[in-house]
């Protein structure tokens, strides 16, 4: 009975204050919030919502921040810092901060309180504030807000907010009575492309117990369809575009790898199976260098990246000159046994940071500028360490095309893989060429360790993992050339990450395999091999 | 009709030439020249990388001939030879063997099989086997795996052998290992292995490169013991060892920058003015 | 001048054929072969165990395991000391044979498992329900055995027609063998694929009708193992010493100068590579009853690469060499590991940095250096 007079009284207050705009709410109204009863509490709410004026905003969006309390009469007061307010007058009143009780919300009553508000905010005078409106209740729509939205709708002038409140309006005029309408919302939808809209066009679509579908209107039904198919196809873009990406972070990472391995192999003719180990360094070196800004310089630990590029490229780079010299130099001619011996130094590598750092895995975290990421398609998310890592590539690429091309160094190296004895012949000092490009190369093998540490874990076998996939971007693109290892790594990538959702990654790796096997049938040299009458007989 | 009863048996025309008349069946794998030549060039070209090592090279080699192919580095010689053999493939042109053979769709080892043989620029023996080895690898019989697996040296076979070795003097090395021999042993035994293979077309990429006089003339000598059973074509710089090989009457020719510059005897190119021009100078 | 007549000199007096094995070899190698033949068994099964002379069972398995690795060795020399091909993907082939095995041995458990079912166990804990098609007739030995030669031989053959076709050589080849083995092994590690997975076959129970864990059976697999290991020796001499063998050793030398004497090397290439393929298989069907089981493990790229440093170890394009080679390493593991196992690695790790620097023909090159000197 009480209830019912309050809702009768809160309709004609309705009416009365829609008509006049001037009488508002009351206390009375205003007392259900501070009872137990949700019911109430709900009714309340609505009728704030109702009213549609600056004490219901005032009070709504005290209410969000949780800052409504009651006294012990019932009493419903907003609190601002250590004064209490009346809300309906917005005069400050004496009781004091102690004697009151925050006012209680479940979850559905706050989710009402917070549609409400975004729906009096969509005809705020601020355009900020009803962009941000207009985007809440898109995220989250609220059909009892419709004549609201019609509201805000009919006075917008901005054409871009006019679309999205075109759209709201779409979200909650499904169900319209009238036709026409109900075909201007499923056209509205379609525009939208939103896949999470999907859930509401699906029930027009579906059929009754009876056979007869939910929707009577045909073209209703054909524009639903229509909307659908391009949701669909919009979905298909977002995984298309998100496997792009992963198949060029894959890529990049691989281009890291397997862009030393292309420099050593083209001018030494030797595989180094400790190339993945040159990974590794790097990846503890990026570790040490987070472990040493930590305990000295926790200042500036956001930029211990750039302290350890450098640093994973000399350990690297280090560690490949020393390997040349003592090993690779005496093995000069023996490619086969030039593989076992590098396979030798790999196990004792790996054993060794195994022993020194331990078998587990360990800790190497993002800065903060590269955490997160960027939405460039609704739930399509690019993190920010993966396109630091791509454009990381690409600099480290044009490095190196720099300094094979335009260095003298590089001169030296490029002579010496195509003919090592013309080369000394001409005064180059090939052995010295072989220790610094080796170092090169291994440095480059270090900075996509470096690389890998932002992206994954660091291990004693992270090298085994990447080696073989290097391995096979060099056969792919060939030696000789920048641009065949480029191709054969990102082409790889993208390859791999492309078969991965159809058949799973064990399955694409080895059909990635099997096609470079096929690959090579007719191409023995790689993609971009060196061309021309080689003086072999 | 009278036919003459005297006359000789019916000489094929493989051996004849004279095909009137006559349709002839071919038969694969064999040499078919019933046109006398055993190989011809049309309009080959080969380019390495936008360099045209060949330019619409045009040449005919008849049978049972000895000719010389003189010229500057670079001429393409090598090339030409790497054509004909299978190691290279043309980008325009015929290459063919007889009148069927077409050699631009066979493989190196089918095309040694088909009877052309290639003495290179340096001598390419098989080092860590011995010398007699390697003249039994070279000898003209079947060479498909199956039936090495099982062979054994017949006392023909082993004649045979001990015979190169004496042409080639070499039979106190016989137990040697190839990677022993002196240079010129190393050419010497490669021809002692073209020789073993029986070539029906004999292609020789400088032959006298890097030996002495003495040695030169030995292979002179063979050379000419050659000089009736296969037809052959000799690439040199050494006018002298032209001069022996090619005689008065035999047929020289001179390429220059992929494409014959001049064909004709030896005296009658040297007096060309474009093979001074280019080549000989004054 | 030619001369007129041609005096056969009397340094040709070259044999029909070489000899399979010299003079010395046949008179020491024969004796020492049914002396082995005779006293293991004896020492096995007839001396008791407190004597000296007793060889248990974990050193009748552990010699034959050994022998087994040994006709692997022998396999990859084959083809990578008389051919060229340094293959990091044999492993594959070895697997591969003692997975055919295996297949026999599960169905040879019979209703004997954990749970007393006609389907292997890894299968019941799956919750598959029936047999797949390429298990049906394994419970046949001689099926079996016929897989044994026919999967690894079959996919050797179609492997190294492709790749030989394609004239993909040196370490090119090697790493695309690599990454074979590596494949495979991931396919094996997963359950789909029926074998197993990541557990593989093991808990067998009999072989042929006999207890595989008894003694008698053990002897006989070792014995078995070393007719085989001679068998294999014996053969692989027979083709390096024919003229087959002088050409493969030709195809590894100058491939091209071979072709332009008309032989092609693909078919040469192709029947050592498969030959070689089919002994590991072998060599793996001996492995699996002695050790008792068998996993993708086997085939890993790993594996591959320590049998080419037995092969290195031994002396490589010697054939006794990578018998010798697979004893050593072999053995020193078996000791290292029980004392020391945290530095097996290092040691393992240094052997393949040292051996192929420093004794570039092995053991067996040292001991004909010293054998020279003398």
């Amino acid at each position: 009975m009480r209830r019912s007079v309050c809702t009768l009284a809160a309709i004609i207050l309705w009416m009365i204050a829609g008509a006049s705009g001037a009488i508002g709410l009351t206390a009375d109204d205003l007392k259900p919030l501070a009872e137990d009863d949700f019911d109430a509490k709900s009714q309340a709410i609505d009728q704030i919502i109702a009213s549609g004026d600056a004490v219901a905003l005032r009070l709504l969006e005290a209410l969000d921040k949780e800052s409504v309390v009651a006294t012990s009469e019932d009493q419903v007061l907003i609190q601002e810092g250590n004064t209490l307010k009346d809300p309906v007058t917005n005069v400050p009143v004496s009781t004091v901060a102690s004697e009151v009780q925050p006012i209680t919300l479940n979850n559905s009553l706050r989710a009402r309180v917070a549609s409400g508000l975004s729906g009096l905010r969509l005809q705020a005078p601020d355009r900020g504030v009803r962009a941000r409106a207009i985007d809440a209740l898109l995220h989250d729509p609220d059909p009892s807000l419709k004549a609201q939205i019609e509201t805000a709708r009919s006075k917008e002038v901005d054409p871009a907010l006019k679309n999205r409140l075109d759209q709201l309006w779409a979200l909650t005029a499904l169900q319209d009575p009238d036709p026409a309408k109900r075909l201007q919302a499923a056209h509205l939808i379609g525009q939208r492309k939103d896949p999470q809209m999907r859930g509401l066009l699906l029930p027009l679509l579906e059929k009754n117990k009876d056979g007869a579908y939910a929707e009577p209107d045909p073209k209703v039904r054909a524009a639903a369809g229509d909307a659908l198919k391009a949701m669909d196809f919009e979905q298909w873009k977002i995984e298309m575009v998100g496997t792009l990406f992963a198949g060029l972070s894959l890529g990049s990472i691989l281009l890291l790898a397997a862009l030393g391995l292309a420099i050593t192999y083209g001018l030494i003719g030797v595989i180094n199976m400790a190339h993945g180990e040159f990974l590794m360094i790097g990846a503890y070196a990026t570790y040490l260098v987070q472990e040493f800004f930590r305990r000295n310089l926790i200042g500036v630990l956001d930029w211990y990246p750039l302290a350890a590029v450098p640093v994973s490229f000399m350990a690297a780079a280090i560690a490949g000159f020393i390997l040349e010299r003592l090993v690779l130099r005496l093995l000069y001619g023996r490619p086969l046994e030039t593989l076992l011996s590098t396979f030798g130094v790999s196990l004792v590598l790996i054993q060794t940071v195994r022993v020194v750092f331990g078998a587990q895995n360990v800790q190497v975290s993002n800065p903060s500028w590269m955490s997160g990421g960027v939405a460039i398609m609704p739930n399509l998310i690019l993190p920010f360490n993966r396109i630091a890592i791509m454009i990381f590539a690409l600099v480290v690429v044009g490095i190196a095309s720099l300094v094979l091309n335009r260095t003298r160094l590089g001169l030296f190296i490029r002579a010496t893989t195509q003919n090592r004895r013309m080369a000394a012949c001409c005064g180059i000092r090939t052995w010295q060429v072989d220790s610094y490009a080796f170092a090169f190369g291994a440095g480059i093998a270090g900075l996509g360790g470096c690389a890998l540490s932002q992206i994954g874990n660091v291990g004693p076998d992270l090298g085994q993992s990447y080696i073989i996939d290097s391995f096979m971007a060099v056969v792919l693109g060939g030696v000789g050339q920048l641009a065949g290892t480029i191709v054969g790594a990102m082409g790889l990538g993208i390859v791999s990450k492309v078969i991965e959702p159809f058949w799973g990654a064990v399955l694409a790796k080895i059909a990635v395999l099997a096609l470079i096997v096929l690959f090579i049938q007719k191409r023995p040299r790689g993609l971009f091999a060196l061309k021309g009458r080689s003086v072999e007989i | 009709m009278n036919t003459p009863k005297n006359q000789a048996p019916d000489r094929g025309p493989a051996e004849t030439g004279d095909v009137s008349g006559l349709a002839h069946l071919n038969i694969a794998g064999q040499i078919d020249l019933s046109h006398k030549v055993i190989l011809y060039l049309e309009d080959v070209s080969v380019s390495f990388d936008g360099i045209k090592a060949l330019n619409q090279l045009s040449l005919a080699i008849e049978n049972g001939e000895l000719r010389c192919i003189i010229g500057p580095n670079g001429a393409g010689k090598t090339t030409m030879m790497d054509v004909i053999t299978g190691k290279t493939k043309p980008d325009g042109g015929r290459v063919f063997l007889g009148q069927t053979i077409d050699l631009t769709r066979l493989d190196e080892p089918r095309i040694a099989r088909a009877g052309i043989g290639r003495k290179f620029q340096k001598p390419t023996v098989f080092e860590q086997h011995s010398v007699w080895e390697n003249l039994d690898l070279a000898m003209n019989e079947d060479k498909s795996w199956f039936h090495t697996l099982g062979s054994r040296l017949s006392k023909k076979a082993l004649a045979r052998i001990e015979e190169t070795l004496g042409l080639i003097r070499l039979e106190q090395q016989a137990g040697r290992l190839a990677g022993e021999l002196s240079h010129g042993q190393k050419q010497l035994l490669e021809i002692g292995m073209l020789l073993m293979q029986e070539p029906r077309l004999l292609l020789l990429d400088e032959p006298a490169a890097g030996m002495s006089d003495h040695e030169t003339a030995q292979l002179a000598e063979l050379l000419n013991l050659l000089r009736g059973k296969c037809s052959m074509v000799v690439v040199e710089h050494d006018m002298e060892f032209v001069a022996a090989l090619s005689g008065r009457d035999g047929k020289v020719t001179v390429m220059a920058e992929g494409s014959v510059i001049s064909e004709g005897t030896l005296d009658h190119v040297k007096r060309d003015e474009v093979v001074i021009e280019s080549y000989l100078g004054r | 001048m030619a001369s007129a007549t041609i005096s056969i000199p009397k340094s040709l007096a070259l044999p029909y054929r070489q000899p399979v094995l010299g003079r010395t070899a046949w008179r020491t190698l024969t004796p020492a072969f049914f002396l082995i033949l005779a006293l293991v068994p004896i020492c096995s099964m007839v001396v008791p165990e407190s004597h000296p002379f007793h060889l248990s069972a974990y050193a009748l398995t552990l010699v034959g395991k050994i022998m087994c690795y040994a006709i692997g060795a022998l396999a990859l020399d084959l083809v990578w000391g008389y051919c060229g091909i340094l293959s990091l993907g044999h492993s594959l082939f070895f697997a591969l044979g003692g997975y055919m095995m295996g297949m026999y041995l599960m169905r040879a458990i019979g209703l004997d498992g954990v749970y007393h079912s006609p389907l292997p166990d890894f299968m019941v804990f799956l919750d598959w329900k029936s047999l797949p098609w390429y298990w049906h007739g394994t419970e046949h030995f001689i099926y079996a055995a016929a897989l044994v030669i026919l999967v690894p031989g079959l996919l050797a053959w179609l492997f190294g027609f492709f790749a030989f076709r394609s004239r993909v050589k040196g370490v090119y080849l090697s790493i695309i063998t690599q990454a074979l083995t590596f494949a495979c092994m991931l396919l094996f590690y997963r359950n789909e694929t029926g074998f197993g997975g990541n557990n593989g076959f093991t808990d067998f129970k009999r072989i042929l009708g006999f207890p595989i864990a008894a003694t008698g059976t053990r002897t006989t697999l070792f014995l078995l193992t070393f007719v085989v290991l001679t068998g294999s020796f014996l053969a692989c001499r027979y083709i390096v010493t024919s003229k087959l063998g002088r050409v493969v050793m030709a195809v590894r030398d100058t491939e091209s100068r071979l072709m332009f004497l008309g032989y092609s090397p693909l078919g040469y290439k192709l029947f050592v590579w498969t030959f070689s393929a089919i002994l590991c298989g072998i060599a793996g069907a001996l492995y699996v009853p002695q050790v008792g089981i068998i996993n993708p493990s086997e085939m890993s790229p790993a594996n591959s690469i320590e049998m080419a440093i037995w092969v290195a170890v031994g002396g490589r394009g010697t054939l006794f060499g990578p018998i010798l080679g697979a004893f050593i390493v072999n053995g020193a593991k078996s000791f290292l590991t029980a004392s020391l196992s945290n530095y097996w690695l290092f040691f393992l790790g240094a052997m393949f940095v040292v051996v192929p620097l420093w004794l570039p023909n092995g053991v067996v090159g040292v001991l004909r250096r010293l054998l020279d000197r003398k």
